[in-house]
């Protein structure tokens, strides 16, 4: 395994979709190669980012909060 | 769909054990009960669509659109998803929709789209991925995800909110964008791979500043 393939497989061994064998021998590599560790680290911890992004998201604009709810009991509420 | 939720939290989760009540109600014509669902579910939508779209006007006629559609087809959920990757997945579909209008309008984005190379692994690396930003998010952060977000080219900037964003599986992805499983790896891997450059630069010129 080289750095190469490393860099090719990072996504696939984050979302956990390598075969066990091929996940060993990256962590053998990344192992006792810093760069890679860096690299690995760095990619996992853009993706942690993402996913918590997601799930706290700033709040909405008040005017555009103010703007859905007219818009919905406009055209949604039950008369 | 199983995937998008094992994707929340254990309190996002409870949110969404709450909802079902909330649902119910508002099915049986409580317009008070779709409120409440709009307020706690309204953020998501928003900057679902902001990211998406990458233009404010358009993420708000989104929200518009999403929930009315929701309020609409509310008999038509069933429950087996959860409510929120409900709206989210009509959400999608609402900006897939605006975005081949927009293309025939022929609007073009002003923003410059980052550069992907992906081919080598440089021999330094600053590992970032301490930074305190762990515990909440801190604004400055967020606000740098979203700039980089929308740097990315629109096929890849697509993949990776629905991914890494919401949560959606590469399987739901695929059926989303008629795209081959394959092809949304592929995508998603050019993706992240950018947005790991842009960080590195960003956390970087963090830690010079501190100096």
């Amino acid at each position: 395994m080289k750095c190469t393939d490393i860099l090719e497989k990072i996504s696939d061994y984050l979302d956990k979709e390598l075969d066990p064998d091929i996940c060993k021998e990256i962590e053998n590599h990344i192992h006792d190669c810093e760069p890679c560790i860096a690299f690995v680290n760095t990619m996992r911890k853009t993706v942690e980012l993402f996913n918590k992004a997601g799930r706290e998201p700033a709040p909405v604009p008040e005017h555009v909060s103010d703007k859905l709810m007219n818009f919905l009991k406009k055209n949604a509420k039950p008369e | 769909m199983e995937k998008a939720e094992k994707g929340l939290n254990s309190s996002e989760r409870d949110g969404e054990d709450r909802d079902t009540p909330l649902v119910e109600r508002a099915l049986a014509g409580d317009f008070a009960a779709f409120e409440q669902l709009v307020k706690k579910h309204q953020a998501r939508v928003f900057y679902h669509a902001m990211k998406f779209l990458n233009r404010q006007e358009d993420a708000e006629d989104i929200l518009q659109e999403t929930f009315l559609h929701a309020f609409k087809g509310l008999s038509s959920f069933r429950g087996d998803a959860l409510f929120l990757t409900w709206l989210l997945k009509i959400a999608t579909n609402n900006c897939l929709m605006r975005l081949r209008k927009n293309k025939k309008m022929d609007l073009i984005s002003l923003d410059k789209p980052v550069e992907i190379n992906g081919s080598e692994l440089p021999r330094e690396i600053m590992d970032w991925s301490q930074n305190p930003s762990d515990q909440r998010m801190e604004s400055e952060t967020r606000e740098y995800l979203d700039k980089a977000i929308a740097r990315l080219p629109e096929d890849k900037r697509i993949v990776l909110l629905l991914k890494d964003v919401e949560g959606f599986s590469n399987q739901e992805i695929s059926q989303t964008l008629g795209m081959s499983v394959a092809a949304v790896k592929s995508r998603l891997h050019r993706a992240r791979l950018a947005m790991r450059d842009l960080l590195s630069h960003y956390f970087e010129e963090r830690e010079i500043n501190k100096k």
